[in-house]
């Protein structure tokens, strides 16, 4: 138990279809330490992980455990060393109906019950309650998980991975979704286990104060490669944000030049019934295009959501040319001319099973009505077939499904279906996220078409090259609020990406 | 080289058939029940087993029709059996008990029937239970209901109340003629085209189709989604209400339960109206030709002299077959 171990992943690369996701990572990490494994998004970190615990086969490259080479190519072959990673998304991993009990000692009744067909149950709640005193946490063993709080749910798997003999535990950005005091218990948590029970710990997060708090030892990604590995001492968050953006080479997207008017569309205090939006504010002026950036998790989904009237607003004031709206729901919105183009395309933004037509004079169907709203079809494909031809949506006709297109062409429709119902605030939430760079000069034309009709623009994005390529002013958010405003021309990718970070 | 095109060409073949049958299927199993019904049965193909065969299915297939439309918005009506059973109680009421005419009988019976639409809306809309659960409930619920109502008797003209209280209502015989052909034939071919042409040329029936496709989308257009569902379950139910009506038309009494044994078959016929044309969406026309394949294959089989207790048993191949199809398109 107190013998010091090591694990090694030596030229690990990996490949996804068209992406080399890794190349040639080295990483190690001892136990006793608490590791900090940080990059910019989509710079390979959860892979890293996922290949630790076992989640790809297809990889290339060596992992040695106390200097023996060990193959990890499933979750089994990752318990079986010891290693536990404990994934973003802590609900898919437990079982919700079930008890407190039973969730933490599931891999054991999974794995260690060979022979036997009976639970001892009386067994089963006394580890439970053992393995959380070791961990620190004070449950009831009976309740059920569904009734947990996240942090609770996060302790429980946590407890789970040290019912079996562990030698090193990942927490895949653990502080996500957890508030101040929630944060700092667990950090109480994963310092006692590696101090006292000489477990290794790898920590991914976005926030940049914490790895200073907790971590000793650092890996930086960057875009599948390790460019630096260090002691966190030797490291500022200034100097850190450097490594991990690096000497960065991005197309750029010429911005159309549009007069700015006046304030048309205000914010003010703005709270989300459920604290997914925390007293913002802000404003859009005719024809400016304001980029809300911030780490994955930072609330910029939930804000763009509370505007359009799918989360309820708990207080706070939405003004429309200094009119106050009410915003019950996305119908409401829409009847007040604002428009959401949502994140989740395939599930939310276009409709994949009907035709392109149909998607795109759905939100302004009232306009190709006649009487007893008998619909004009005829209308109805001539407005499509002028959207499809403006966008430049590559399709064969306006009667194709638009689960045939490619997903730079269903965003267009997605941004299309706006057009047509003319729209006075338009909202895009990541709209470039899965297109190629054709389809993304295109959008951002079009976004830039927008201003010139003097709409006002709120583009969410968590790419922040983009934001400072088309917006006008730039709101940063951290934990569910905006931190900083910038004008874009006074803006840095550094500076975005401190406030980002949580720096202050 | 030369077995592996033969292999791929095989499974599109293959693949093909398979699509051609679900789209097709229906249409076929018709016209081979059609042909072997008239060679084994010189008495099945005379003009007035037809009419029978379509005065027959009327009942099914404007029941059906309701649970058609619940479907749309991808819901499921499994109270439109007890609210025809509750229908028939209320206007046989009105006519034995009250001695009202046929207009305003009928009115208030699909009026309070409505009764059951706002409870099933409420369930599922607002207290997000599963449809399938929620309308179980109703389903029980309002033959409860009008079981209690009835005393848990029957009603026919002449009899007494059950508390002994004589009776002096007739049933109008204008009413009968609403049962019997060509009137209910007629009726139901009206109210087929009218949901067809509701659910296919207007906007409420485009927004029914969109909810019931993509929810989230829906909602996210600017759709008002739980006013939509609303609308499919008060529509299910007001078209339940209307083949209750029928039915105490064709029989002329209100029975315990009589709405019960149109439940199944009307599900079968909507399901089996998915698939037919390649529409694959539940739809007004599909249904009746789904009405027509079960009332074909009934007919034909009692006439076989299959007996009575053993037709449920092909029903339910009939079922499971419609529900096969369905399912195994969508897996695709």
């Amino acid at each position: 138990m107190e013998s010091k171990h090591t694990l090694e992943m030596k030229g690990i690369s990996i490949e996804f279809p068209g992406v080399k996701a890794l190349d040639h990572v080295d990483f190690a990490v001892k136990s006793g330490e608490i590791h900090a494994l940080v990059g910019a998004n989509g710079a390979g970190k959860s892979t890293l992980m996922k290949i630790l615990g076992g989640a790809y086969e297809h990889y290339v490259g060596e992992i040695f455990f106390d200097g023996k080479q060990v193959d990890i190519r499933t979750p089994h072959d990752a318990k079986e060393l010891g290693i536990d990673v404990v994934y973003q998304e802590v609900d898919t991993a437990l079982i919700p109906y079930l008890t407190v009990a039973e969730n933490i000692m599931l891999d054991v009744m999974a794995n260690e019950m060979k022979g036997e067909h009976f639970i001892r149950w009386g067994h089963i709640h006394r580890r439970a309650r053992e393995v959380m005193k070791l961990v620190g946490i004070d449950l009831d063993t009976h309740k059920l998980v569904q009734d947990l709080s996240l942090a609770e749910k996060q302790m429980v798997l946590i407890a789970r991975a040290l019912a079996t003999n562990t030698n090193l535990l990942v927490l895949d950005e653990p502080t996500a979704p957890l508030s101040q005091t929630e944060t700092e218990e667990l950090f109480r948590l994963m310092r006692d286990l590696s101090k006292n029970q000489n477990v290794g710990i790898v920590f991914i997060s976005h926030r940049l104060p914490e790895i200073f708090e907790i971590c000793e030892t650092i890996t930086i990604l960057r875009d599948g490669q390790v460019v630096a590995e260090t002691t966190v001492d030797q490291l500022t968050q200034q100097k850190l944000v450097e490594l991990m953006l690096g000497q960065r080479f991005e197309e750029t997207y010429p911005k159309t030049h549009v007069t700015i008017g006046d304030v048309i569309f205000e914010v003010k205090n703005l709270n989300e019934e459920y604290g997914r939006v925390r007293d913002v504010s802000f404003t859009v002026r005719a024809g400016e295009i304001i980029g809300v950036t911030g780490l994955v998790g930072a609330g910029k989904t939930e804000l763009c959501k509370t505007l359009f009237g799918v989360y309820p607003v708990k207080s706070g004031e939405i003004l429309l040319h200094g009119e106050p709206m009410t915003i019950k729901s996305p119908h409401a919105a829409v009847k007040q001319h604002v428009a959401l183009v949502p994140e989740e395309r395939r599930k939310e933004g276009v409709l994949v099973d009907e035709p392109a037509f149909v998607n795109l004079t759905l939100p302004s169907l009232d306009r190709f009505t006649k009487r007893l709203a008998f619909v004009d079809t005829r209308a109805e494909r001539t407005e499509a077939r002028k959207v499809i031809q403006d966008l430049g949506i590559r399709t064969p006709s306006e009667n194709q499904k638009v689960a045939y297109l490619s997903g730079g062409n269903q965003q267009k429709v997605a941004v299309g279906k706006w057009l047509i119902a003319d729209a006075e605030i338009y909202i895009f939430d990541e709209p470039t996220k899965g297109v190629d760079v054709g389809a993304k000069h295109d959008i951002f034309e079009l976004i830039g078409e927008l201003a010139k009709r003097g709409k006002g623009i709120i583009y969410a994005s968590s790419e922040i090259p983009e934001i400072l390529d088309i917006s006008d002013r730039i709101y940063v958010m951290y934990d569910y609020t905006i931190v900083k405003e910038f004008k874009t021309s006074e803006a840095t990718e550094e500076a975005i990406l401190y406030y980002s970070a949580g720096g202050q | 080289m030369t077995s592996a095109t033969e292999s791929i060409q095989k499974q599109a073949w293959h693949a093909g058939l398979v699509a051609f049958f679900s789209k097709w299927g229906t249409i076929i199993t018709i016209f081979v029940l059609l042909i072997f019904f008239s060679a084994t049965m010189p008495s099945f193909r005379t003009p007035s087993n037809m009419v029978t065969i379509m005065r027959s299915i009327a009942i099914v297939t404007v029941i059906a029709t309701g649970i058609t439309v619940s479907l749309t918005v991808d819901g499921f009506d499994l109270s439109v059996g007890s609210v025809a059973t509750f229908a028939v109680a209320l206007i046989m009421s009105f006519f034995v008990w009250y001695g009202w005419g046929t207009i305003p009988a009928i009115l208030v019976t699909l009026l309070v029937t409505l009764i059951v639409a706002v409870v099933n809306s409420f369930l599922i809309v607002k207290l997000r239970i599963y449809d399938l659960l929620a309308t179980l409930a109703t389903m029980f619920i309002f033959e409860g209901v009008a079981m209690t109502y009835t005393g848990g008797g029957s009603i026919s003209q002449g009899m007494p109340r059950l508390d002994g209280t004589p009776t002096t209502g007739t049933i109008p015989p204008e009413f009968r003629l609403i049962g019997q052909s060509p009137y209910i034939i007629i009726i139901m071919l009206v109210i087929v085209a009218i949901i067809h042409i509701f659910l296919t040329y207007t906007k409420h029936g485009r927004y029914l189709y969109i909810v019931g496709g993509n929810r989230e989308a829906a909602r996210l257009s600017g759709i008002p989604v739980n006013r939509y569902r609303t609308l499919a379950y008060f529509l299910s139910t007001l078209l339940a209400a209307m083949g209750g009506i029928m039915l105490g038309a064709r029989i002329g009494s209100a029975q315990i339960n009589a709405g019960a044994g149109y439940l199944m078959p009307a599900v079968a016929a909507a399901f089996i109206g998915f698939s037919v044309a390649g529409v694959k969406k539940p739809n007004a026309v599909g249904t009746l030709i789904g009405a027509i394949l079960v009332g074909l294959l009934e007919n034909g089989l009692i006439m076989m002299s299959v007996p009575y207790y053993s037709l449920n048993i092909i029903k339910g191949l009939v079922l499971a077959i419609a529900l096969a199809i369905t399912y195994y398109r969508k897996h695709e």
